[in-house]
């Protein structure tokens, strides 16, 4: 597809020339550097509730940034109305950063190379909605049909449109249609009268709505959520202290994001304020731990063709064989420290200036047979899901907390605990990893990373792997 | 468009859906202008201001709801709106619960609650710039280990609410924010030969409706100043039970976690460790828990919830006895009970339940009387992690802090965490300061437990 017929030309009517006009606005009080950012977003949800479909919501949004970089100064601004008088007016408001007679020499727009890492033909979103009600409400029957102990299913069904048009003073023009849904199932089971437990499960991609039906069913969900509400039911107190941590293949990998991932984010390592800062070719994990931030992965909801700056994407090491080797670059902080764009410039949306973030970061599969880390362990703690975590990027110390796990002893998997938040520090905890299974798994697909008030969908993953040394905070 | 007029775009979508079929409909229209400004190492690095709107409906057609929005305030954006949430109605099921509020319900709370102020739009963008600059310059002149920063910030927002039904509901409120905040780097070096650099972050701010009501920008730098400095150098400690002491700024992530648990719709899923337990004694008779959207100037103040009805104050807990859910129309008609004004929601879809100022009630003792009483501790100055589960109350989250030694702060402890559960701490509130402060729509005094695993070495 070429601009002309992409959305934002056909729909809008945006022209080449017009993109320039705004640009040179911009541009035209000084700055080095301007981009503009054109998001069209349109959003489907469904709850079901008690069996009930509570609620069946639509919207659309609409909108464009512009940014103005002068020296390490940014300036933006933004408007939900795209007509040329109000991006020439959100120009002019994000050149106030800049003081001066203009001075750049314009470089033509360049359309930039096509990838296709989401061919979907049909988005989700773009489906009869009465489909998308039928999916949930299967794995609310799914769920409750599991066991007689569940007594409360919610399922939530979310699915968006994104189409994004990136042009910037530096001659690029690109632009993308990015669909996403996602299902989640969260279960509520109980013994008779006794304390409810719960589960949850969920996933999704850049699919089209297909995906759900072939790759990963409601009803893949719903048994999942409520097999681990059941497990829970059996959980006892979680130990406190520092054990012999296993984690299992998949959503885990959320230690990676959080010990590692955010620290290597370039905008805290160009101030200086990461733990990680300054650390470039030094061990920072044991050698047996490789591990990747990979935007391009087909399909993935972390993955993108382009950033939210009109980069491509890419696959980029971050720690090799235990040796940190990058980090993740937004435009701004690779002008800055002079280093080559990672494709990791992400946004929210278009009232959000763009960020260094994570795509899918994931650690390699090591060589172990899974089966032999876990009877290695004499004492300790497997951890199978997680809730999610947070980490101090300049301190280094990292949460995540377990959802399901089990304890360990002489080897063998012997009964569930309770949530415990397991706790590390970034550049450290991950020296202790002493074996990596060969099981690399991605998630199903639902996370969401959170980062100065601005949430992206990522992803994540982890082959099974063995930590000798991590506290795990629970009060047995 | 102006604010002015957007009433009367809600009263007409609100028109348009009951020409079309629907029963009941509500429309939110909300509009906010943002402002930012941020300094680091006393250089302006970004500046951000723009302005936005949006609309949402909800409609009912018998027991079946569907609803929209759209950022599209022009006559076709919202006719597209109206017919979209008309069509999804069609494809929800009947739920006997699905109402609008009773028109007697309605209504809003008529005194004047402060929550705009004119200088915010007005100040120039210099000073907003320096007052983010003052408060960066004073944490970094504090002390010569602070000697980075990830910067400080002039915040401010601008915003209108409208809110419209078809049982005859028409109302607005405009509100104001401004903030200054602050976040230092503080580096030291190992004291031992080969031990770690220690780097900790800290952060500290000022909020207000206005202007006027900011505290001096150069007092928080250093606020923000001497808590990084204290967490230098921090150890982790051996795994043990001791009293914890959850300064305000943590003991506000408790009432956060006791929300969660009060609110209707955890209640009727029995998703909560305290459904069902109303008019029990769930607490220490220390504490009495209020939720209260009146009280001027605040940020958790509104005249009238996202459905319509008047804010109030509510006792949640009363000296310990559990004495109110948090309620919104719909988890009220599930409870057989009325709601208590706390309807929220964006501008879209079903309302949740949100909470107004929702604050623990101040005990006598200072805080430097509660430190003293303990020979053995962990002074919680910051929380991480979401490791709160309130379906069964289990609790355990990283912390970060001071420990006690005979009364003392004696040394900064980090890397390690704090679990009990909810109901334990409840009932184990060994002590409540007299230090409470409205800094947020969250506020807590110093709060003490008298026990709680310290998970370390």
């Amino acid at each position: 597809m070429s601009f002309s017929d992409s959305f934002f030309a056909a729909k809008f009517g945006i022209s080449r020339r017009d993109l320039e006009n705004y640009l040179s606005e911009a541009l035209s009080r000084g700055g080095d550097y301007a981009d503009l950012y054109f998001e069209y977003l349109a959003t489907s949800s469904i709850g079901i509730d008690e069996s009930i479909v509570k609620s069946a919501t639509q919207g659309v949004s609409l909108g464009v940034g512009v940014r103005v970089i002068a020296g390490e100064r940014t300036g933006y601004a933004y408007s939900d109305d795209i007509s040329p008088e109000k991006i020439k007016h959100a120009a002019q408001v994000a050149a106030m950063i800049a003081a001066g007679p203009a001075k750049v020499e314009k470089t033509p727009l360049e359309e930039g190379a096509k990838r296709k890492l989401y061919p979907v033909l049909i988005a989700p979103s773009e489906t009869a909605f009465r489909e998308r009600v039928e999916l949930a409400q299967r794995a609310d029957r799914a769920a409750r049909g599991y066991d007689s102990r569940v007594f409360q299913v919610q399922v939530t069904y979310a699915d968006n449109l994104r189409e994004v048009l990136v042009a910037t003073s530096d001659g690029t023009l690109n632009f993308d249609r990015q669909p996403l849904a996602r299902m989640s199932v969260l279960v509520l089971a109980r013994d008779k009268e006794g304390v409810p437990q719960q589960g949850h499960s969920g996933g999704g991609g850049r699919h089209e709505l297909e995906w759900f039906q072939k790759e990963r069913t409601p009803e893949y969900f719903a048994t999942e959520a409520a097999r681990q509400a059941i497990v829970q039911l059996g959980a006892t107190e979680a130990p406190a202290g520092e054990q012999i941590v296993v984690l299992g293949p998949g959503w885990p990998g959320v230690l990676l994001h959080e010990a590692v991932g955010h620290g290597l984010e370039a905008d805290f390592n160009r101030k200086g304020v990461s733990a990680f800062s300054g650390r470039i070719g030094q061990q920072v994990a044991s050698p047996l731990c490789t591990v990747v931030d990979d935007g391009t992965i087909g399909g993935r909801r972390g993955s993108l063709n382009v950033d939210d700056e009109g980069n491509e994407t890419q696959r980029n090491v971050l720690i090799e064989n235990g040796i940190l080797r990058g980090y993740l670059q937004d435009k701004l902080s690779s002008r800055i420290l002079g280093a080559a764009a990672t494709g990791s410039g992400r946004r929210e949306s278009y009232e959000h200036i763009p960020m260094p973030r994570m795509t899918n970061t994931f650690m390699l599969a090591g060589e172990s047979d899974p089966a032999d880390i876990i009877r290695s362990v004499p004492r300790g703690l497997y951890c199978a899901n997680f809730a999610g975590g947070q980490v101090d990027i300049t301190s280094g110390n990292f949460v995540f907390s377990a959802s399901e796990s089990y304890l360990i002893e002489d080897g063998k998997l012997t009964r569930p605990v309770r949530n415990a938040t397991l706790i590390g520090n970034g550049p450290e905890a991950m020296k202790f990893v002493s074996m990596v299974g060969n099981d690399l798994k991605l998630d199903e697909g639902i996370g969401v990373c959170g980062k100065e008030g601005q949430s992206v969908p990522v992803g994540v993953g982890i082959p099974t792997v063995r930590i000798d040394r991590m506290t795990v905070g629970g009060t047995a | 468009l102006r604010f002015e007029d957007l009433p009367e775009i809600a009263q007409s979508t609100i028109r348009q859906a009951l020409a079309l079929g629907a029963a009941d409909a509500e429309c939110t229209i909300s509009e906010g202008a943002e402002f930012s400004a941020n300094v680091r190492m006393g250089e302006l690095e970004t500046l951000k201001e723009a302005a936005s709107r949006g609309a949402g409906l909800r409609v009912l057609i018998g027991r079946c709801m569907g609803s929209s929005y759209t950022s599209d305030l022009t006559p076709d954006g919202i006719g597209l709106m109206v017919r979209s949430a008309i069509d999804l109605a069609g494809l929800t099921t009947e739920d006997p619960h699905a109402d609008l509020p009773e028109a007697a319900e309605l209504g809003s709370v008529t005194s004047d609650l402060g929550l705009f102020s004119d200088d915010v739009a007005s100040l120039s963008t210099e000073l907003k710039i320096g007052l983010a600059k003052r408060a960066e310059a004073a944490a970094l002149a504090y002390d010569p280990r602070i000697s980075n920063s990830e910067g400080a910030s002039f915040d401010s927002n601008v915003g209108g609410r409208v809110f419209a039904n078809s049982r005859g509901f028409s109302g607005s409120y405009r509100s104001s924010y401004c903030s200054v905040s602050v976040v230092p780097v503080a580096v030291q070096a190992g004291a031992l030969t080969g031990a770690m650099t220690s780097m900790e972050r800290d952060y500290w701010f000022t909020a207000a409706r206005g202007l006027s009501g900011l505290e001096d920008a150069a007092e928080v730098g250093r606020i923000a100043a001497r808590r990084v400095l204290r967490r230098l150098g921090a150890v982790k400690v051996e795994t043990q039970k001791v009293p914890v002491i959850f300064e305000p700024r943590t003991a506000r992530t408790l009432l956060g976690n006791l929300f969660e648990a009060v609110e209707g719709r955890s209640i009727y899923r029995h998703a909560s460790f305290l459904a069902g337990k109303l008019g029990e004694k769930i607490a220490d008779a220390r504490i009495t828990l209020i939720d209260d959207g009146t009280i001027p100037g605040l940020f958790g103040s509104q005249p009238f919830d996202d459905e319509g009805v008047p804010t109030r104050r509510t006792p949640v807990i009363e000296r310990g006895i559990f004495k109110s859910y948090l309620l919104n129309t719909y988890t009220g008609r599930k409870l057989g009970m009325k709601t208590t004004g706390n309807a929220s929601r964006g501008i879209t879809g079903n309302a949740g339940i949100g909470h107004g100022n929702f604050y623990l009630e101040a005990g006598d003792k200072s805080p430097d009387e509660i430190l003293r009483g303990v020979k053995n501790g962990f002074f919680v100055t910051e929380l991480i992690g979401s490791g709160v589960n309130t379906v069964t109350g289990d609790y355990s989250r990283g912390a970060v802090g001071l420990w006690i030694r005979d009364g003392e702060l004696a040394f900064p402890v980090s890397e390690v965490t704090i679990a009990s559960t909810l109901q334990e701490m409840l009932r184990g509130v060994a002590e409540i300061g007299n230090d409470l402060e409205f800094r947020g729509s969250v506020s807590a005094p110093t709060v003490m437990i008298g026990e709680m695993t310290v998970a370390g070495r």
